[in-house]
């Protein structure tokens, strides 16, 4: 079960697993999570940087950017193209004044919160920590800046702050649970894309909006990191998208990167173990 | 509506979620069409003809709602045999004065009402003139124009030739799906599908709403674009009904506010007009030329004078007409761009400017600097040192070497303004929902409110004059301006203004709502639409209680004017006889045996006034109401098709081109609205030529400006803040794929952008939002411009408002800031005085001069 996470990490009584369902469907690229995020959390502006990636001039998840809104402008190829030469396609395409339907997709990224965590898993200092709601945290006045977590996060969401060098990533408001209250990004999400709660709860309300949406003609809606029998346990900050999550650019298939520790740990140790019986063995043999 | 009201947004989600359609009409695809079911892109300053359409769509089709139409609205009302339509003389309404600058409304009005009266000859020609000029049509944010006296004659089948609903036919008969498409770039088969969403959507079991903001008010043609919207919405029986109306999306939290107790020149509290010079015009005299003979503007004498007690208190009385003459007089239009010519002719001397930023916010950003750079002194109140307040050291002109520091006399004084976290105070949002809200924390250092601002400087000039007896000074020294202050700051206390605007009777009560006002100086009212905002003495804009705790209407949310009202006119959401049109859009009806209107809303209707009610032929005011004028503000008690008074640039809306345009009308002979209102000539104002003119080549493509959700306005509120411009750091275009090829744009890198007023530049986003359309059988690229940047400030940039004309509404003098033509190139722009150089070859090439665009 999910919620054995908090307990697995030595709290007794835990409340349930809290988390972020973020339905994209519904998300008007308005970006005050962005900004709730960064006040409430006094996380500093990095930078005034015009990208030419839509309206997105964040760029991704980082140290100073623990919400990111992503901006994918699409133009839908026209209907029946899957058996259109893509090479005669190519061709006209200069010519080509009868463009597909226009989409512009919005989405809120934010830490996962996963199920098994990598940077809690390598941070040697124990500033990574499991809290009570299973949620993720670093705490600042105990990271060293030894930037361990940092490849270890499948989706490339922790990382350190540039002058700083501690590691910095959503705390998934852990102030504010404490005070019951709800993150800063879903308290100013206007549509309610951004939807806080216990993740059993949003795991239903997520199936639920997937179901209507199908229903509704929306066959491309899916939801990303809600299976807990995934590579990183199931996320929990989890997303319903509108296509293929790379078009997001997240990951299709992440996995936790300390999954194969043990395993490679094993192998290390086998093969420690054979040199070392080599090296036995070969001295065994010149005393001989 | 997402881009620039993202909190407001979220109801058409929740609507959109319950099943609406959801069709955004805009020259871009934005955060809003995103979420639409349907976008639909259109060259801007084309929207008459695609409304028009609609209403042709609709009438040709029979698609009214007949009932609606027949009870509700004007549509049987016969107009005289004298008025010609833009279909008779081409393009004009019949009326039009001999140089063809001004309208003439008399031929306008309906058969049977009388003609206005000859005496006095001389006075009501310089009023109407100067009624024209000042821009009467804004004064009726809370009803109609009056219309005169006398019984309008009627065919109730609609079929009389010369009735509305014939003359609407005939006028957009030629506004067919072939000229929608010709015109606007719709193609036809999208415009249909609008059509159809909009009618079917609308009758008995349904409604359609239409939202709009500044991209329908900012033209020559502004208020005829919402007058397009209300033919429709009338047509379609959708006023007065839950789920439809015609909702103006404001420009900030209480832009509704500044017009119901207003920052406009000819506008008294509750849309009161302001007098004009006028010899001989006492009190009675303004009211009979005011007010109406039918409806609630009939008590318009009781509005007025306890307006006056609230201002003079005590030394307002029967004996000194309640001080009507202390009231100061207008001699025109002094709306916001005639004091900029007025400073630049040096009879505007001093300037305040509190919130605004018009050296970047405004049309035509220059000729306002300019203005300001003429001044004896100008206060600037803001959070932040705005391009406003610095002008004169580092503005654009200081750069181009047209102004020198050391040259300016203006004295310009900076006082930091409080935001509004840190004061008490209402906001009127677009439903007329006033909602309070209270201080978080002191304002910081030396930032002061607004209303601290205003009232101690109104204290120390009082002081100052105390020993007076010049009679110019009584106004001021007669005022009632004692509100209680308080805190550390000694802050007025903004609840006792909120008091004095509810108003209250002889013995101090507060009133609980305008029908107890009376014209004999025994009550007091600030703003009579506003009366019962504080009824029980309890500030009722200050009720929270939740949407979940009570019935869907909300009434205990806040406090909506008039009455706590929150759909106008509802008594159009029941059939004649009283009965709802339909269960699911049931709003308030008559209850025959309690004898009075009841609902889920408060009824908008005189309580125990029956449908069959019909009054007797000398009743006046609200007793002339019959049980079916469900118009009640109305001077006909009717929902106007057609306006048979009260606009300047004549009675239905017709497609005229913006003032810079590189389209011909293809409708009619007149390519721009006749009447637009265009200031005196201006070296630095000038016009393109337009159409098939020679040299209007020279600006081929169509531009607009807009905002971003990320700032606010002309950034003010926003460039200063590092987590709101690091999400849109610098000023960019928007342009199409096709027109980055066609001019070499280069995404991300930078463009050059030329008016015949300015030249600026702007780094390129190359986006498949901004669609090339098909116009008059030609591809036409538009330029976005978003308009929020200027030199100072974290987030920077050139202020596109530089590129605009003074070119103005001729109700309203809202300039044309959606719709113009501009050239773009690639690189950026040449800096100090071959900037000038620019703009001035672009000038010669397309042969502009004086006279250029200014043809009626």
């Amino acid at each position: 079960m999910t919620d054995d996470i908090a307990r697995a990490a030595g709290h007794t009584d835990p409340p349930p697993r809290m988390g972020f369902f973020t339905d994209t469907s519904v998300c008007i690229g308005c970006k005050a999570c962005e900004v709730a995020c960064k006040e409430w959390n006094a996380v500093p502006e990095d930078g005034l940087d015009l990208t030419g990636m839509s309206y997105d001039n964040t760029q991704g998840l980082g140290a100073s950017t623990w919400r990111h809104v992503a901006f994918i402008e699409q133009t839908a190829p026209p209907a029946g193209h899957e058996n259109v030469d893509v090479f005669d396609a190519a061709r006209g395409l200069s010519a080509s004044d009868t463009p597909g339907e226009l989409r512009w997709l919005m989405s809120s990224d934010v830490c996962k919160h996963c199920t098994h965590a990598a940077c809690l898993d390598v941070c040697p200092t124990g500033s990574l920590f499991r809290t009570e709601f299973g949620t993720v945290v670093v705490q600042e006045d105990i990271c060293n800046g030894c930037g361990y977590c940092v490849p270890a996060c499948p989706y490339g969401v922790i990382d350190q702050r540039p002058g700083d060098g501690r590691a910095w990533k959503c705390t998934l408001c852990y102030d504010r649970l404490g005070e019951g209250m709800e993150p800063a990004c879903a308290k100013a999400c206007p549509t309610d894309s951004i939807q806080f709660g216990p993740l059993d709860e949003l795991r239903e309300r997520a199936a639920g909006r997937v179901a209507q949406l199908h229903a509704a003609g929306t066959v491309d809606a899916r939801l990303y990191g809600e299976d807990p029998g995934d590579g990183v346990g199931g996320d929990g900050a989890f997303f319903l998208l509108l296509d293929q999550p790379e078009v997001y650019g997240l990951p299709p298939d992440p996995v936790v990167t300390t999954r194969d520790l043990p395993a490679m740990w094993r192998h290390a140790a086998a093969a420690g173990a054979s040199l070392a019986a080599l090296a036995v063995a070969s001295f065994v043999r010149r005393s001989r | 509506m997402a881009e620039c009201h993202p909190v407001g947004f979220q109801w058409v989600m929740e609507a959109k979620a319950r099943g609406a359609k959801v069709v955004h009409v805009d020259p871009r695809f934005t955060r809003t069409s995103a979420l639409a079911d349907l976008h639909v892109p259109l060259r801007a300053g084309s929207d008459i003809a695609f409304l028009g359409g609609i209403i042709r769509h609709v009438l040709e089709n029979e698609a009214f709602f007949r009932d609606y139409v027949a009870a509700y609205t004007n549509g049987p009302v016969i107009l005289r045999e004298d008025f010609r339509d833009t279909e008779d003389l081409d393009g004009v309404f019949s009326g039009l004065d001999g140089d063809g600058r001004a309208y003439d409304p008399s031929s306008w009005q309906y058969e049977g009402v009388d003609v206005q009266a000859a005496s006095g000859q001389r006075d009501q020609l310089f009023e109407e003139r100067t009624v024209t000029e000042a821009a009467r049509g804004e004064s009726h944010g809370s009803g109609g124009a009056s219309i005169p006296p006398g019984e309008p004659e009627r065919d109730e089948t609609m079929t009389h030739p010369r009735c509305v609903l014939q003359v609407l036919k005939r006028h957009y008969a030629r506004y067919t799906p072939e000229a929608v498409e010709r015109i606007c770039g719709v193609p036809q088969d999208v415009f249909r599908q609008v059509c159809e969403l909009v009618t079917e959507n609308s009758g008995r079991d349904r409604t359609t709403a239409f939202a709009y903001a500044v991209g329908w008010t900012q033209h020559t043609v502004g208020v005829q674009y919402i007058r397009a919207a209300s033919v429709l919405q009338s047509l379609l029986g959708n006023i007065g009904r839950p789920g439809g109306g015609i909702l103006a999306l404001r420009g900030h939290a209480s832009i509704q506010g500044s017009t119901d107790i207003p920052t406009l020149f000819n506008l008294l509290p509750g849309y009161i007009p302001m007098p004009h010079a006028h010899e001989r015009q006492d009190l009675d005299a303004f009211i009979r030329a005011d007010a109406s003979g039918k409806g609630y503007w009939g008590n318009m004498r009781a509005y007025l004078v306890s307006l006056l007690k609230a201002y003079w208190g005590d030394a307002a009385s029967a004996e000194n007409d309640y001080c009507f003459d202390y009231l100061p007089r207008l001699t025109g239009s002094h709306s916001t761009y005639e004091t900029v010519m007025a400073q630049l002719d040096g009879s505007c001397k001093g300037y305040f400017l509190m919130g605004e930023n018009p050296a970047v916010g405004s049309a035509n950003a220059k000729l306002q600097r300019l203005g300001m750079a003429n001044l004896d002194w100008l206060v600037v109140r803001d959070f932040s040192l705005i391009e406003s307040a610095t002008w004169w050291q580092d503005g654009p002109e200081i750069e181009t070497g047209e102004l020198r520091t050391e040259d300016i006399g203006t004295e310009v004084f900076f006082l930091p303004a409080a935001a509004h976290t840190e004061k008490d105070g209402s906001f009127t949002n677009t439903q007329r929902l006033l909602q309070w809200h209270h201080q978080a924390v002191e304002p910081a250092g030396e930032t002061r409110s607004d209303l601290w601002f205003t009232f101690h400087l109104g204290r120390i000039i009082r002081e100052k004059l105390a020993a007076s007896t010049d009679p110019m000074d009584r106004p001021l020294l007669d005022l009632t301006w004692d509100y209680p202050t308080k805190g550390p700051l000694a802050e007025p206390d903004a609840e006792a203004v909120l008091a004095e605007i509810n108003g209250h009777d002889a013995d101090g009560a507060p009133l609980a709502g305008y029908e107890q006002l009376k014209d004999d100086g025994s009550t007091t009212c600030g703003c009579w639409i506003y009366c019962g905002v504080r009824a029980d003495g309890v500030n009722q804009a200050d009720r929270r209680t939740p949407g979940g705790e009570q019935n869907w209407v909300a009434p205990d949310w806040g406090w909506a004017w008039p009455a706590n009202r929150r759909v106008l006119y509802n008594r159009a959401s029941a059939d004649p006889e009283g009965r709802p049109w339909s269960a699911r859009k049931a709003l308030v009806w008559w209850d025959a045996e309690a004898g009075e209107w009841t609902g889920h809303d408060v009824p908008d209707f005189t309580r125990d006034r029956s449908p069959d009610h019909r009054p007797a032929r000398d009743a006046t005011g609200p007793d002339a109401l019959s049980g079916t004028d469900a118009f009640i503000m109305q001077a006909d008690g009717k929902a106007w098709l057609y306006v048979p008074s009260g606009l300047t640039d004549g009675p239905l809306p017709t497609h005229y081109e913006p003032q810079d345009s590189p389209f011909p009308n293809l409708l009619y002979g007149r390519q721009r609205n006749p009447v637009r209102h265009l200031p005196p000539p201006h070296p630095d104002n000038r016009y393109q030529p337009s159409g098939g003119e020679p040299g209007a080549e020279v600006f081929p493509y169509v531009a607009t400006t807009y905002r971003l959700t990320e700032h606010h306005t002309a950034g003010g509120m926003s460039r200063w803040q590092p987590y709101l411009a690091e999400l849109q750091p610098e000023f960019f275009c928007e342009v199409s794929p096709a027109l980055a090829a066609e001019r070499g744009l280069e995404h991300t890198g930078w463009a050059t952008i030329v008016s015949a007023r300015a030249v600026i530049e702007a780094r390129v986003l190359v986006t498949d939002r901004m669609a090339t359309l098909t116009v008059h059988g030609r591809p036409l690229h538009q330029v976005g411009l978003p308009y929020h940047w200027g030199p100072n400030g974290y987030s920077t940039g050139d202020a596109a408002n530089e590129l605009l004309h003074l070119s103005l509404d001729p109700n309203t003098h809202i300039q044309e800031a959606k719709a113009f033509a501009v050239d773009i190139r690639p690189g950026r722009r040449p800096r100090g005085p071959a900037a000038r150089g620019l703009v001035r070859a672009y000038r010669e090439r397309a042969g502009i001069d004086e006279n250029t665009g200014t043809e009626p």
